[in-house]
């Protein structure tokens, strides 16, 4: 479908606010619905819509396997670390109330970190399936 | 319309039509989801069930070939199977209290804590989030590592198959 000038430009316009939305969903989660599951899927689907136009070699070059293979693991080890920063602090495994000045802002600290590392699970795991199913359809 | 769409994929042979009809399965259940108030869950829904496995799906059947077997037998044993499961189900649901009963056991336990005090003691409005992220901050985690166990799944079992054709064209 790459040489479809109306699918291209389309996509183009398209993509930036698609990711925008997401970083929405991600950041107003804490006020509205969404957070870092929805976000990270929704990242995920624009990068999968921008390789159904222009190509899987295309979006390699911009979304490389090994960004993608490293935020798999990233957003786990964020989440964990988030954790353990909590310990380290003097409190419980994810307890948050350490981590900030007040036991509210330690909070919201917490739930920010962790709703970004899940962001970046969510959606390079999603991005590694596509690239996987995609690399092998392209083999045969 | 979500039991025509069903009626359909059913009958269907066709796998691409299959593909299409989920797709759109998924949108109508991501309506009903709006409609529950469940906003975060019809997004994922959106998302995932109609936009990414549509896509994998697709990927998937460019390896195979677009029409079902004949089944070997009738199924007639999964349909008395899936109708008693039904039957079960329906029956275990009696047990439930009546749909959005205040007095349910689930509302009284810590649901009025969460509500009440979710603000002052986390400073997330939204509950869904506080929930999530604050008191079941473990549950999300284990979420977490099972999305991260499925991707490494994944990849340990096509990045092999890969490198063995590799070696195989060598």
């Amino acid at each position: 479908m790459k040489d479809d000038l109306v699918l291209r430009v389309v996509t183009k316009l398209f993509i930036p606010f698609i990711l925008l939305f997401a970083l929405y969903v991600q950041f107003h989660g804490d006020f509205g619905p969404g957070g870092g599951f929805q976000a990270g899927v929704i990242i995920a689907a624009a990068i999968i819509f921008y390789a159904i136009i222009f190509g899987l070699p295309t979006t390699r070059r911009v979304v490389p396997d090994w960004l993608v293979e490293t935020m798999v693991a990233a957003g786990v080890l964020l989440y964990g670390l988030v954790g353990v920063t909590g310990i380290l602090l003097g409190g419980n495994f994810l307890d948050y109330f350490v981590l900030g000045a007040t036991p509210v802002a330690g909070q919201l600290r917490g739930i920010f970190w962790i709703e970004v590392g899940v962001a970046i699970t969510v959606s390079g795991v999603m991005l590694k399936t596509f690239y996987m199913f995609a690399a092998r359809a392209r083999d045969e | 319309m979500m039991v025509a769409t069903v009626t359909v994929l059913a009958r269907s042979r066709n796998l691409f039509a299959v593909i299409v009809l989920s797709g759109i399965y998924s949108f109508l259940m991501a309506t009903v989801l709006v409609a529950l108030d469940a906003v975060d869950v019809a997004m994922t829904e959106a998302a995932v069930g109609a936009g990414i496995s549509t896509v994998l799906l697709l990927g998937a059947l460019h390896l195979c070939r677009s029409d079902e077997a004949k089944p070997l037998q009738a199924p007639w044993r999964s349909l008395a199977m899936a109708v008693a499961t039904v039957g079960v189900l329906v029956y275990g649901t009696y047990g439930l209290p009546p749909f959005s009963d205040p007095q349910a056991p689930i509302h009284r336990h810590v649901a009025p804590r969460y509500l009440n005090d979710s603000v002052k003691e986390t400073g997330v409005p939204n509950v869904v989030t506080a929930v999530l992220a604050s008191y079941r901050g473990y549950d999300t985690l284990g979420e977490t590592t099972v999305v991260f166990t499925a991707g490494i799944g994944v990849i340990a079992l096509l990045r092999r198959r890969g490198k063995q054709r590799e070696k195989d064209a060598a």
